[in-house]
């Protein structure tokens, strides 16, 4: 069951979980500002590339 | 599998890998089209945004001189000593490590390819054409792999890791956005636009680490 667990644990958040987490909030304020905002568009790829960073960031020291 | 402990038992095991694969998309297939299109492109989304992010994330530090690159000669050699040091056990008339470790491994890869074509199909809304795409990718790499009966070794594996994670977290964006109420300028006609940011700031990536990893050295 643990191993099971851990499979799908790397299967989908893989080496980083930050980016996963970041990922999920990105959407979460897009989806809370595409109500009001018709440049919500806008949110995602820059949070995608900020998300990427800072992943990056923490992996190269 | 195949060259260390015979084709036979690799071939048993690829195959019953690829009839499992088979029927999980047969039962997910259709279960995928009966959610609504817009929570099914917000989880496709979020999914492909996170294998794309770990894709792109290793290619980029591979590209930029922070991780190494994958040496398929020596992973080869490593796999290979240890396929031949493993006991032989036959069961059904097949060796049967050879068998495992084979179906295995076509199923766990499999898994990840089998989940793309799903949500690609369904977000898109023709899951056998996705098929037919993914059953061509797969006879063009079963065909070279019998044709080079070896390691992979000149296959530029980075560039591929890299072209693969822009793709997913192109799509990924796209319709993660569609999926949370978004409305793309231009619709579908946003979706190069996308894949050109995603590619300016990976390479822009790569030079940035690039140069911190020169500037440090």
């Amino acid at each position: 069951m643990r191993r099971f667990g851990a499979f799908w644990w790397d299967f989908v958040v893989g080496d980083d979980w930050r980016v996963a987490v970041g990922i999920a909030l990105a959407l979460g304020l897009t989806a809370l500002l595409a109500t009001t905002w018709a440049s919500a568009w806008i949110v995602l790829p820059l949070a995608v590339a900020a998300v990427l960073w800072i992943s990056l960031r923490r992996a190269a020291g | 599998m195949g060259v260390t402990r015979g084709w036979r038992s690799a071939l048993a095991g690829t195959f019953a890998a690829s009839l499992a694969l088979a029927v999980i998309v047969a039962a997910l297939g259709p279960a995928l089209t009966v959610i609504p299109i817009e929570v099914l492109r917000l989880v496709v989304g979020a999914l492909l945004l996170v294998f794309g992010l770990q894709w792109l994330r290793k290619a980029i530090l591979r590209a930029s001189g922070w991780r190494a690159l994958r040496d398929e000669d020596s992973v080869f050699e490593r796999e290979a000593a240890a396929a031949r040091a493993a006991q032989r056990d036959e069961r059904a008339g097949l060796d049967w490590y050879g068998f495992t470790v084979s179906f295995k491994g076509v199923l766990l890869e499999g898994l990840e390819v089998a989940f793309i074509v799903l949500t690609f199909g369904s977000t898109q809304g023709s899951i056998p054409l996705a098929i037919v795409g993914a059953v061509a990718a797969i006879v063009l790499v079963v065909i070279a792999g019998i044709v080079v009966r070896g390691p992979l070794s000149r296959v530029p594996e980075n560039t591929l890791a890299f072209a693969v994670g822009v793709m997913l977290t192109t799509f990924g964006t796209f319709w993660g956005a569609e999926g949370a109420g978004v409305d793309w300028p231009g619709d579908d006609a946003a979706l190069p636009f996308v894949l050109a940011f995603v590619i300016l700031v990976s390479l822009g990536y790569v030079t940035a680490l690039r140069r911190r990893r020169l500037a440090l050295a």
